[in-house]
Formats: structure tokens, C-alpha cells, sequence
């Protein structure tokens, strides 16, 4: 199959359904994912194609969920759970932290735990409370724990692929307010490895590191820059746990500067351990401090106000300012 | 608390197999029937649902099983009172509820442990020895699930009944006729996961048995904290059957377990067994009973001991004799003497043990950290030589 247009969902389907067909030990489970196809549709089509013992409709209870998908995955199964929604996930917290994250250690490596969670997260689609959260950095911290997200199609498709491809526990993040954007998805391309950043536009004044659905935006923070003639360079960072610090540095070396950006509160999150790596790394190539874009330390607001909470291109060009100016 | 059952009470010999009385007079008891068939006196008695009749060889093989876990656990308490371990969880007082469901299990069965099973893994073929690094503190478990079809300890309360679930679901797509065992207790009871693993089991029909402990205390909590209603009786809720057997008689426990068990391999879904026992010793040994309550009521359990009924029967029965008796004393002396050693000598991890296994694949923090670490460890020895 040759590349193909598809939405960011689409190729997340795409995605399930390669693997469902490539290995009979893949499993789909969660809530509504079965006939209704994901409220978000992104696992339409696949119980009706695969069957219902292979695309789960679960009970309505997510500590379950994952609890019984650590089971499944000791008796040789690689379940792909989803959680509905990001600030759905915390009854499965103490599943994923307490023994997801820790199986593989517990057994001196015996046992593994090849399990990826889907979680559609982020703000920007005007939801109810517990609709919008980002609570990345929080399984980031969990040592046993990798945590991704996709910023395109195109990553979509391949990092999905070798999440399930990994042996050890993925957190898959989507960000749902992508999942209608376009891009091309070769199926029968080479994808690099899972966890490097990739530089998405080059520039030569600032970095910007984002990832997820910040990227879009740190995009056209970079186009909006160069328009006043600030060449912004823009890494799409793709994987929070591990962090590919080196292609920051890289960059930061060539650049100076560094902004990174991202929905989750600023407070303790992934822009603090990387301004912190960044700073001890880049120490004398460093123009300015290392600044930080993302969310208050108050509670995802209601829809009418996240616009204002949510990082958008002018908050974005106010930290790019604030770096140059130094 | 005592309960007895009043059917459960129709001694052997009487002939009156299946009575009627005993179906009648259940509902008159104030307490929930208990399936019993060896009473705390070392008589055998039958029950109209589970008939058990065990060879000689096999009594004496019960017998053993829970003399040999017993010195087992002894042992390990010397030894966390002498320093070699950090901890200790006992077991006393339930090696009939474990030996009688452990020996209920087949090779091809897997089972989910709580921490404290340790007569269920004597019965898994588990080396006793295996058990102890974690209370040492040199792993966090570490044997091989997969050996023995005998998962890692898990500590979380009530955990583990989701994986057994989830396995057991794995059980069922594979076609296997093989059930999964999860082991918890009262206190496990009130905890989210093991109401979800009793849905998920139920739903997808799984075949897994829940096998509780009632041990009658979650640390200081007594199972009055934990529930209002007998705990098998939760069973019925989700749709499967529960059933509330004495957990001091081993021979009830076998009876009970082999019947669900071979009730799940068959297609017919999850069942609960509540094993009434008692925590003879504290929660683990850094806690203190006496705070919390009375010596009169471990007296009371003390005269239904699991071990003492059944060789009241064997002695009685004619069926071990004192040349039997004083080899198992023998054997347990060499057992204790062989995981004393094999505590004092085991050895601490590598310092860099604790970078490994935290990843299947590999992880660029763990790599860097780890080269940190080695380095700074490294920095002393340079230093040493310097001088």
C-alpha cells in the first residue's frame, strides 16, 4: 500500500487494524469501542472485522480495564486498551503505576508487559470537565512506563505500530483535537525510531519543542515569527518518556534559545525537566533562560475559558519574545 | 465469632448421606452454613454437595503439606525476630485453607497469590526459599510466574484478582481447560478491584475461582469493617455462586476448591469460596494483635486448628503411626535448617541491580543514569587507589 491521505483517527484505525491482522495475540478492549467504534470512531469497523473476542466492549471500569489486560498480556496477549477519556484514566491509575509499570522489574525481568493504553487527551473541543486534561508528566514520572503522542497522521500510524510492537508498557496519548487533521500515511514506509524527536521546521534564532497537539501551533508560531523575520526552529518532541534530549540539545546548540510548549500545566511538567536537562547540557550556549508555554495551576476551566488557559500562537510569540529579548 | 453449621454436623458413619435434615435445618441457623468435613474434633462428617474420600497416602500427604508450611513459616519468623529479614507475613492458622486449595490445583492451573500464600506456593513446588528475598529485601520477588504457574506476591490489596480475571479470560480465548485461582482476603474485599474483577469474571464467564480468606482481620480491622452481609453472599450479586467453607478443615477446602475449579475449566464460569479461618499470628511482624484484640478469641480458634484435627484422625483412624510422625518432625527440622542457610548466605544484589529490568526494551534515561551512577561509584575507587 502506497502513502494514502487520512485523518489523524483514520490512521489510528489503520493502525489497530494492521496489528489485529499481523499478530492473533492483539487485542482491543475498552468502553464502546465494539459496535459504537470509540466514541471518537477511531476503532470503527473493527469488532464487525475481527470479532468480538478480539475487539472487547468492557465493562464501565477502567481500573478493570487495565487490571485485567496486565492479565491478558501475562498469558501472552498484547492488549490496546483505551481509556474514553484522559481524566477518565485515574481508577486505573494505581493498575498502571502499581503493577503495569512494575511487573517487568517484580519478575527480574521474567514477565513482560506488552501493553499499550490509548488515551485521547488535550483541550480545544469546548468538552465538559475531566474532557481536556493532559496529564502526561504524571505516568511520565513512573519509572516502567513509555509515554508518546503523535503530533500527525503519518506518526500516528507508526508510532501506534511499534507501541504495540514494544514489550514494555506504552502510554499512547492522541491528541483529540487532531484527530481530524490530515496527512499523508505511508503503510509500507520505514519508520525511524520510537522515540526521537524529529527537528519539523528549522530555524536559526529559538527553539521550540512541543509535542502532541502544541506542535500544530508551535508551527504557526514559527510561521507567524517569520513573517517579523525570526527564524523559529520547531521540534516535535514525540515521546515524553524517554525523552530525546539529545536532538534538543542539538538544536538549542545551534539556536541559542528554547521554548517548549505544552497543554499540561507548566508546574512540575515535561517542559521543567527538559528546561532543567537543557540548562545543564546547553549551559554556555544558552542566550536566555529556558522558558515555558503551557497550562495554570488551576483546574482544566470550563469551555469558555480555555482559551485562555490552553497555550495558543500569541502566548506562544509572547515566550519567544520574552527569550529573544534577552 | 463462631459458626457452625448444623449440617455439617451428621458424623460419617451414621449413614444418613444426603439427609434431608441437613438441607432442612441450614435455613434455621443463625449463621451461614459452612461446608465441612472434618470437624475440629478429627471426625469426619459428610456434606450433601462436596464428597471427598481420600486415600490414606493422601491424608498423610495433607498432613504433611501443612506440618512442613507451618515449620516453613516459624522458621521465616525466627529469622525476621533474628534480623535476616526485614519482614515477615505469617501464615498461621490458614494452612488448611491453603494446602486444601493448593492441593485442589492442577499443573496446567495458574494461580495469583496475595502476599501471604505461601502454603499454596509449597504446594506449586515453589522452593520456601524463593519466597524470602522479598522479605529480606534483596528482590521484589523475582521467581519465575511461569514455572509454576504461581504469579509474583502482590501487595496492593485485592490487585491481583483483576490479572486472574484478565488471565482467565486469556484462559478461555486460548480453549484451554485449565482454571485460574486468585487468592485474597476480607479486607481485599472492600477494595475496588476485586468488585471489578468479580464483574469482568462474570461477564466474560472467565474461568477463575476467588478464593477468600476470611481470616476474620485486616490488620486491626475486624470483617465487620469490611461487610455486612457473609462474604460468599456477594457472590450472588454478579451472578455466580459463593460458598462459605471452614477454612481449618483442609479436607473441606480440597472438596470445595477441586469443585469449583473443575466447575470453571468446565465452561461454567467464576465461583467464590470463603474460607473462614483466623489469623492466629499478628498481620506481619511488625505488628502488635494485642492492641486490638483478645487473647480469649485466639484461645477459641486455637481448639480448631487446622493441623491438630487432622492428625486426631490420622492417629485415631490408624492411618500414620509414630515412626510417621517422628520422620515429618525430621524432615521439618531439615526443611528449617536448609532456609536458615539459605537466608544467611543469600546475597545482596549488584549496586547496579537497580538499574535492571526496569525496561523489556531499553530506555535512554535508565542507560544515562546508570552510566552516572557507575561513573560516580567508579570516582571512589580512583580516589582509594590515589591514596
Amino acid at each position: 500500500m502506497a502513502a494514502e491521505k487520512m485523518s489523524l483517527s483514520k490512521a489510528i484505525n489503520a493502525s489497530l487494524r494492521t496489528a489485529l491482522d499481523n499478530d492473533p495475540k492483539v487485542l482491543i478492549m475498552g468502553e464502546d469501542v465494539g459496535k459504537l467504534g470509540g466514541v471518537f470512531r477511531v476503532t470503527d469497523g473493527l469488532q464487525k472485522d475481527f470479532g468480538e473476542d478480539r475487539v472487547i466492549d468492557t465493562p464501565l471500569a477502567e481500573s478493570g480495564i487495565v487490571g485485567t489486560a496486565i492479565g491478558l498480556a501475562l498469558r501472552g496477549y498484547r492488549p490496546v486498551v483505551e481509556i474514553q477519556f484522559d481524566g477518565f484514566v485515574f481508577p486505573a491509575y494505581d493498575q498502571i503505576v502499581t503493577q503495569l509499570a512494575k511487573m517487568h522489574a517484580r519478575s527480574l525481568g521474567k514477565v513482560k508487559m506488552p501493553v499499550v493504553i490509548r488515551i485521547p487527551y488535550g483541550g480545544g473541543i469546548g468538552a465538559v470537565e475531566h474532557h481536556s486534561e493532559s496529564p502526561e508528566a504524571l505516568f511520565a514520572h513512573v519509572a516502567g512506563l513509555k509515554v508518546i503522542s503523535p503530533s500527525n497522521a503519518s506518526d500516528a500510524y507508526w508510532m501506534l505500530q511499534q507501541a504495540i510492537g514494544s514489550d514494555d508498557p506504552v502510554i499512547y496519548f492522541e491528541p483529540k483535537r487532531r484527530y481530524h487533521d490530515k496527512g499523508e500515511v505511508d503503510t509500507s514506509a520505514i519508520p525511524g525510531p520510537l522515540h526521537a524527536a524529529r527537528v519539523v521546521r528549522p530555524g536559526a534564532d529559538l527553539t521550540l519543542a512541543a509535542y502532541g497537539p502544541m506542535v500544530k501551533v508551535a508551527l504557526d508560531a514559527a510561521a507567524a515569527a517569520a513573517e517579523e523575520g525570526k527564524s523559529l526552529e520547531v521540534v516535535d518532541l514525540r515521546s515524553m518518556s524517554p525523552i530525546d534530549f539529545d536532538t534538543v540539545q542539538q538544536s538549542v546548540e545551534r539556536t541559542g534559545r528554547l521554548v517548549v510548549v505544552h497543554e499540561a500545566p507548566v508546574f512540575l511538567g515535561t517542559g521543567s525537566e527538559i528546561a532543567a536537562r537543557i540548562t545543564e547540557r546547553c549551559f554556555y550556549h544558552l542566550q536566555a533562560p529556558v522558558l515555558r508555554v503551557g497550562g495554570y495551576h488551576a483546574p482544566y476551566p470550563p469551555s469558555r475559558l480555555e482559551d485562555e488557559y490552553l497555550p495558543d500562537l500569541d502566548r506562544v510569540l509572547d515566550a519567544v519574545d520574552r527569550a529573544l529579548a534577552y | 465469632m463462631t459458626v457452625e453449621s448444623t449440617a455439617a454436623r451428621k458424623p460419617r458413619r451414621s449413614g444418613a448421606k444426603r439427609s434431608t435434615s441437613a438441607r432442612s435445618t441450614k435455613k434455621q441457623s443463625a449463621e451461614p452454613e459452612l461446608v465441612q468435613l472434618l470437624t475440629p474434633e478429627g471426625e469426619r462428617v459428610e456434606h450433601p454437595d462436596y464428597a471427598i474420600d481420600p486415600t490414606p497416602d493422601e491424608l498423610r500427604g495433607l498432613y504433611r503439606d501443612m506440618v512442613l508450611t507451618r515449620r516453613f513459616d516459624a522458621e521465616a519468623t525466627t529469622l525476621q525476630r533474628q534480623g535476616e529479614l526485614g519482614l515477615w507475613a505469617s501464615l498461621l492458622g490458614q494452612e488448611a485453607a491453603q494446602i486444601g486449595s493448593g492441593r485442589a490445583l492442577h499443573d496446567d492451573d495458574y494461580v495469583f497469590p496475595t502476599y501471604r500464600e505461601h502454603g499454596v506456593a509449597w504446594c506449586r513446588g515453589v522452593d520456601p526459599t524463593n519466597l524470602l528475598g522479598m522479605f529480606r529485601g534483596v528482590n521484589h520477588g523475582g521467581w519465575d510466574p511461569n514455572s509454576n504457574n504461581f504469579h509474583l506476591y502482590t501487595i496492593v490489596i485485592g490487585s491481583q484478582t483483576l490479572h486472574a480475571t484478565g488471565y482467565a479470560m486469556g484462559v478461555a480465548k486460548d480453549g484451554a481447560d485449565s482454571a485460574v485461582l486468585a487468592y485474597f482476603g476480607d479486607g481485599a474485599s472492600s477494595q475496588g478491584d476485586v468488585a471489578e474483577s468479580f464483574t469482568f469474571s462474570a461477564v466474560y464467564n472467565a474461568p477463575v475461582v476467588f478464593f477468600c480468606q476470611n481470616n476474620q482481620w485486616a490488620i486491626s480491622e475486624p470483617t465487620e469493617k469490611q461487610t455486612r452481609v457473609p462474604l460468599y453472599q456477594r457472590a450472588q450479586g454478579y451472578g455466580f455462586p459463593g460458598v462459605r467453607v471452614d477454612g481449618n478443615d483442609v479436607l473441606a477446602c480440597l472438596a470445595v476448591t477441586k469443585a469449583a475449579l473443575e466447575r470453571a475449566r468446565t465452561g461454567q464460569g467464576p465461583m467464590l469460596v470463603e474460607a473462614f479461618t483466623y489469623r492466629m499470628g499478628a498481620h506481619t511482624t511488625s505488628d502488635d494483635p494485642t492492641r486490638y484484640r483478645s487473647s480469649e478469641e485466639r484461645e477459641l480458634w486455637e481448639t480448631k486448628d487446622p493441623i491438630l484435627r487432622l492428625r486426631t484422625l490420622l492417629t485415631n483412624e490408624k492411618l500414620a503411626d509414630d515412626a510417621f510422625f517422628d520422620a515429618l518432625e525430621q524432615e521439618s527440622d531439615a526443611l528449617a535448617k536448609r532456609v536458615r542457610e539459605a537466608v544467611r548466605s543469600m546475597p545482596d544484589p549488584d549496586d547496579m541491580a537497580l538499574f535492571e529490568h526496569t525496561y523489556a526494551d531499553g530506555h535512554a534515561l535508565v542507560d544515562e543514569e546508570r552510566a552516572q551512577f557507575a561513573a560516580y561509584q567508579a570516582s571512589f575507587e580512583t580516589a582509594e587507589e590515589g591514596i
